[in-house]
């Protein structure tokens, strides 16, 4: 972060100097007419202050002439605002051409992503530089609301149908992405990131590649990017979805009212297959995973939820509805 | 208006013993009521007027499961109850006619009257919701795999009156959003219904105690003009809901 | 140079509406405008210090971006009842049910308003939904944010969501109730000789306001109501299972809730026009336009709707006409900024505690308006909306406006309704500390929201604590400042110098009277000869204070 505060946010994309420019214009305008009207009120009431009690100033009716001035000045300025603001607008909304598209599906309290090409992604999008990007966007459950300040651009997400949104990204970089449309208790939690990749390192995400770190590590990683800490707690300790910490090597109790053991090929099931076993207390909220992490990354996810220690509860007592406390 | 009227003037020595404290004159007092009136029906129109705007968006975008659910509705009731109305509406302008010129009796005739024809609109509209239930119309009920089964005939199926014939197009849920909308509107109007016969029920024993004369009808003439608005709505509402699409009705 | 001549009882009585009947029925039953407003002026308050005490509590979440202080579960239902509370039980009553209800009759010269049972019944109805909306909120609380999306608050909240509904919907009526009231007294119950540009432009903007309050507010009430029943019922028509549509939920709740804006700062308006022109001594420049604007607002306010809908996937044309609709609606508001303004010019100008709340209101109006004009504006509202810029705007309208206004009001006829003098000292001193800690609260989220930071965050990221902590800071000035009032005032009802019927030597009708005035307000009806703000008669040039003939034969 800078050391200064900052007036306006990261410019990432081809819309941010044109509403900045805007932005700059209005607030000039604003700046300009607050001072005025400051320095003529502080004027007046020093000037015209009352100097003896029982002074009574000459009457004035009023001016159709200055009415008519502060009238057709604020219009015309108005009329420049919005033209100006339609004009970027109608840009901004316009389809494009030549985009690559991109899946969008939010639910609380995360964003599920899928490219054309199959890649998954969770709460993290990789786009390329310089390239027209069109989200395609629906909603699970509520109204959410993909915002990237850096972009100055947003959308809402609705239940029921589809809504749109592009971008070109200018600048190479990780940006943040907020859900900004209110969608529930860890509605702050929502957010992620957009990274901004040259196309030669874009090419290289898409095919695939990861980094050489421990496996546990690596998973922890995973339940982090992959969202799993807002249902089943930073450290596992559970919250909406059951806890995890300690309870490999055990056996849990299904809704069935059948007991399974934990082990490696049930966490397997559960990751990628969420609704096959679900813990005796939970409802079938988990969305699937299948497709979107490799095999290697699933035995990194396992790998870190065997390594969690039995800090927290040692069974899943916590019922669905109860609140949980923000996982960051 | 207020500022042509002038209290020194008022030819009354003994004011009118229905005159509020805070009116000059009596002029002033049934004006008011009267304004008092217009504007709280102007609040009503905005109130039916969201449902109506729900039901205009939905209607356009669903026309075919609208027409399907609304031919279901039962229109021999829906009709009964509309002449009900507009008979109910003339006898209320004869109660108001009658306080004017200050016939008592005929007065207290048409309120009752009124009344009786408001209960019997609500007792019809009652019939026609049970039936709505009994074929497992409610909305909540729709919904395929309910255990009040599917209300809804197949094609092919002989003609069942208790079943409702889906036109080409349309789907269940839809048909619900039309039943939803059907017992929204029609609700809250029977709502206004009941209060009305309420205000008509004060209005009748204000009439048997001779509170009101010639003079001093304000609350007869105010409690009018809500009735009629609470026919004008119905008005509205059954070709609204039931005459919709009759055209395409089957066999 | 003479001194104003002003009005004063001939024979000072002892009585008037506050002792011409004793104990709690009296009150409890009144029909007098004047005890009601009264009553309504207590339960706002009330009102107000939890919607207050709601604010401490987010401001106190947002001075670390952690989010440690309270769960989000919790933090959702504070930020929710925040705004419910201040918006339906606090702002829409706050200066029309008090100032205005004690004032629009006292102004017109009448007696009462047309239907003094309807007032006190919109004074209970208020109670009502007043106590249902606390049970809601002591049971468990709401956590749909005041806007109440759909499908949020018809599927998926777990919050006391068809409490909260009610207990606005009854609120609603006694909106209503006033509205009507209003609206019926200023048509029929004029004194002789007031005529509709003889008004106090207080009324005026009442009057506007009412209009408002009669065709927007029945539209809430159904909106809410439909979402109840789809909460009950499980089903209905804003349910997309239904093939229903969320937006149209949006479309009816913002078709009142933007003008309910107005319902806000109309009535302010009117107050600062009154502080102007009778602190000035001087009547207001451009009376007509500064009364049409209001009513123009009212007009145009309706109008707007689809200015909150443009990042919802509405058609980019529908954004254009609402945006262009948006800037008409900033011109009368500009036109009554001018005006005010040129009102001061040549004329005699007091440091008093109320015309310090209209200067501020003025400053910080706008600063308000003119950030309206960022969101109106297409490009740069769908970077904006639902960020910390939006919450910073509206601040500066409802509490920079609507607030100062409605504070302003309450200094100015303090001595009229109590009888007694607030503090001149400590008044001034707590108006300075209000402006002070207002914009310290405020004008850093405007920053934070072109940053990027999102509303009704629990937590946020690190780079945003800068301005939360300023915003933290100005809150606490900002809240001990509304305390310094709240004490005093209680303090003059009983301690306070006791003040002249005229004590600031005004021309307008409510001075006319006694302080406190008689039940019947005047001892005669009134004749009105003379036009509003008339300090020296319109023809002469020359610096003469006296009233009518006809005050002097009183």
């Amino acid at each position: 972060m800078q050391s200064w505060i900052p007036l306006v946010p990261d410019s990432a994309s081809t819309f941010s100097w044109q509403v900045d420019a805007l932005y700059f214009y209005l607030s000039g305008v604003t700046l300009f007419f607050t001072l005025l009207i400051s320095a003529v009120l502080i004027f007046f009431v020093i000037r015209y202050r009352r100097r003896t009690p029982y002074e009574i100033p000459r009457p004035i009716a009023g001016s159709h002439k200055l009415e008519t001035l502060w009238t057709i000045i604020p219009f015309v300025i108005a009329m420049t605002m919005f033209g100006w603001g339609a004009r970027v607008y109608f840009e901004q909304y316009k389809s494009p051409t030549n985009a690559i598209e991109v899946y969008v599906v939010g639910k609380q309290w995360m964003w599920k992503l899928q490219h054309a090409t199959g890649q998954r992604e969770i709460n993290q999008l990789h786009v390329p530089v310089g390239r027209k990007i069109k989200l395609i966007m629906t909603s699970e459950d509520v109204i959410h609301d993909f915002f990237v300040p850096a972009f100055r651009t947003k959308m809402d997400v609705v239940p029921g149908k589809y809504t749109t949104l592009w971008f070109e990204a200018t600048t190479p970089g990780t940006y943040r992405l907020f859900c900004a449309e209110y969608c529930g208790m860890n509605h702050s939690g929502m957010i992620g990131s957009i990274i901004v990749m040259e196309p030669r390192e874009f090419d290289n995400w898409l095919s695939g590649n990861t980094g050489n770190t421990t496996p546990a590590a690596a998973g922890q990683q995973l339940y982090q990017t992959l969202g799993c800490a807002s249902c089943h707690g930073a450290n596992g300790e559970g919250g909406r979805g059951p806890t995890l910490a300690g309870v490999f090597g055990k056996t849990t109790q299904l809704q069935t009212g059948e007991s399974v053991p934990v082990n490696e090929a049930y966490i397997r099931e559960s990751i990628l297959n969420p609704q096959a076993k679900i813990v005796a207390g939970f409802g079938p909220i988990m969305p699937t995973f299948q497709g979107q992490i490799s095999e290697d990354q699933l035995v990194q996810l396992v790998a870190f939820i065997k390594s969690l220690p039995a800090g927290g509860q040692t069974q899943p007592a916590a019922p669905a509805a109860s609140p949980t406390p923000n996982a960051k | 208006m207020a500022d042509v009227m002038n209290s020194h003037t008022d030819p009354h020595a003994h004011p009118h013993r229905a005159l509020q404290h805070h009116f000059e004159n009596m002029e002033q007092q049934r004006e008011a009521g009267t304004l008092g009136m217009w504007v709280f029906l102007v609040t009503e129109i905005m109130f039916f007027g969201g449902m109506f705007l729900a039901y205009t968006l939905y209607r356009s975008k669903f026309p075919a499961a609208f027409a399907s659910a609304s031919n279901h509705l039962d229109i021999k009731l829906g009709a009964l109850n509309t002449g009900v109305l507009i008979l109910s509406s003339f006898t209320m302008a004869m109660a108001v006619y009658s306080t004017q010129v200050g016939k008592r009796r005929q007065q207290i005739f048409c309120l009752i009257a009124t009344l009786i024809l408001g209960l019997t609109f609500l007792g019809i509209k009652a019939v026609e919701y049970h039936d709505k239930y009994t074929d497992h119309l409610f909305p909540g009920h729709l919904i395929p795999g309910n255990p009040f089964g599917p209300a809804v005939q197949e094609h092919g199926q002989p003609l069942d009156h208790h079943k409702l014939h889906l036109l080409e197009g349309a789907t269940l849920p839809q048909v619900e959003m039309f039943y939803w909308i059907y017992f929204a509107m029609t609700g809250m109007h029977a709502l206004h219904m009941i209060i009305g016969a309420g205000l008509l029920t004060f209005l009748l024993i204000y009439s048997i105690k001779g509170r009101f004369d010639p003079e001093y009808h304000s609350p007869v003439e105010v409690i009018g003009l809500y009735w009629h608005f609470v026919d004008i709505v119905w008005i509205f509402l059954f070709p609204l809901l039931y005459l919709l699409g009759r055209h395409l009705e089957h066999g | 140079m003479r001194p104003i001549e002003y009005y004063e009882p001939p024979v000072p009585s002892k009585v008037n509406y506050i002792n011409a009947q004793y104990g709690l029925k009296s009150w409890l039953l009144t029909k007098d405008h004047k005890r009601i407003a009264l009553l309504y002026l207590g339960s706002i308050t009330f009102f107000f210090f939890i919607g207050g005490l709601y604010a401490l509590m987010i401001r106190l979440e947002l001075l670390t971006p952690q989010g440690d202080f309270l769960q989000s579960a919790t933090y959702n239902k504070v930020f929710t009842q925040h705004g419910i509370i201040m918006i339906f039980f606090f702002l829409i009553p706050s200066i029309p049910a008090t100032l205005g209800n004690f004032l629009v009759p006292m102004m017109i010269g009448a007696k009462d308003l047309a239907f003094p049972r309807i007032n006190l019944l919109s004074w209970y109805i208020y109670l009502l939904g007043g106590v249902v909306t606390i049970y809601a909120l002591l049971a468990g609380g709401v956590d749909t944010g005041w806007t109440f999306y759909t499908p949020f608050s018809t599927t998926f909240s777990n919050s006391y969501v068809v409490a909260t509904g009610l207990g606005i919907f009854i609120n609603g009526f006694s909106s209503i109730l006033t509205g009507l009231n209003f609206i019926v007294t200023i048509h029929t119950m004029r004194a002789p000789g007031m005529t509709w540009f003889r008004m106090p432009l207080f009324i005026w903007a009442h009057y506007a306001t009412s209009l408002i309050m009669i065709l927007g507010t029945p539209v809430i009430a159904i909106t809410i109501l439909l979402l109840a029943f789809e909460r009950i019922s499980r089903v209905g028509i804003f349910d997309p299972a239904l093939g229903g549509d969320p937006i149209l939920f949006q479309h009816l709740f913002w078709f009142y809730s933007h003008p309910a804006v107005y319902i806000m700062i109309l009535p302010s308006m009117g107050v600062i026009s009154e502080l102007i022109a009778n602190f000035s001594r001087k009547n207001i420049f451009g009376y007509s336009f500064v009364a049409f604007s209001s009513l123009a607002i009212a007009v145009f306010g309706f109008l707007v709707w689809g200015h909150h809908l443009f990042v919802t996937s509405q058609s980019v044309y529908a954004g254009m006409i609402f945006s262009f609709l948006s800037f008409a609606v900033a011109i009368p508001s500009a036109i009554k900024v001018f005006n005010w303004t040129a009102t001061l010019y040549k004329s005699s100008i007091s440091y008093d505690t109320p015309m310090l709340y209209a200067l501020g209101f003025i400053g910080l109006f706008t600063i308000g308006g003119m950030t309206g004009l960022f969101l109106a504006s297409l490009a740069v509202d769908v970077h904006l909306s639902d960020t910390y810029f939006v919450v910073a705007h509206f601040h500066y309208i409802m509490v920079g406006g609507a607030l100062m206004g409605y504070l302003g009001g309450l200094h100015y006829w303090w001595p009229k309704i109590t009888g007694r003098m607030y503090p001149e000292g400590w008044g001034r001193f707590s108006a300075l500390v209000i402006f002070v800690g207002f914009n310290l609260t405020f004008l850093p989220q405007f920053v934070a929201g072109y940053l990027g930071m999102p509303r009704r965050y629990h937590a946020y990221p690190p780079e945003f604590q800068v301005f939360n902590v300023l915003s933290t800071a100005g809150a606490s000035i900002l809240g001990f400042g509304m305390l310094i009032p709240a004490i005093y005032f209680v303090w003059s009802m009983r301690y306070g110098k006791h003040a002249e019927s005229n004590p600031w030597h005004l021309p307008g009708l409510e001075w006319r009277t006694q302080s406190p005035p008689p039940t019947e307000n005047f001892e005669v009806t009134p004749i009105v000869t003379w036009e509003a703000y008339e300090f020296a008669p319109a023809e002469e040039t020359q610096i003469v204070g006296k009233f009518g003939p006809e005050l002097e034969q009183i």
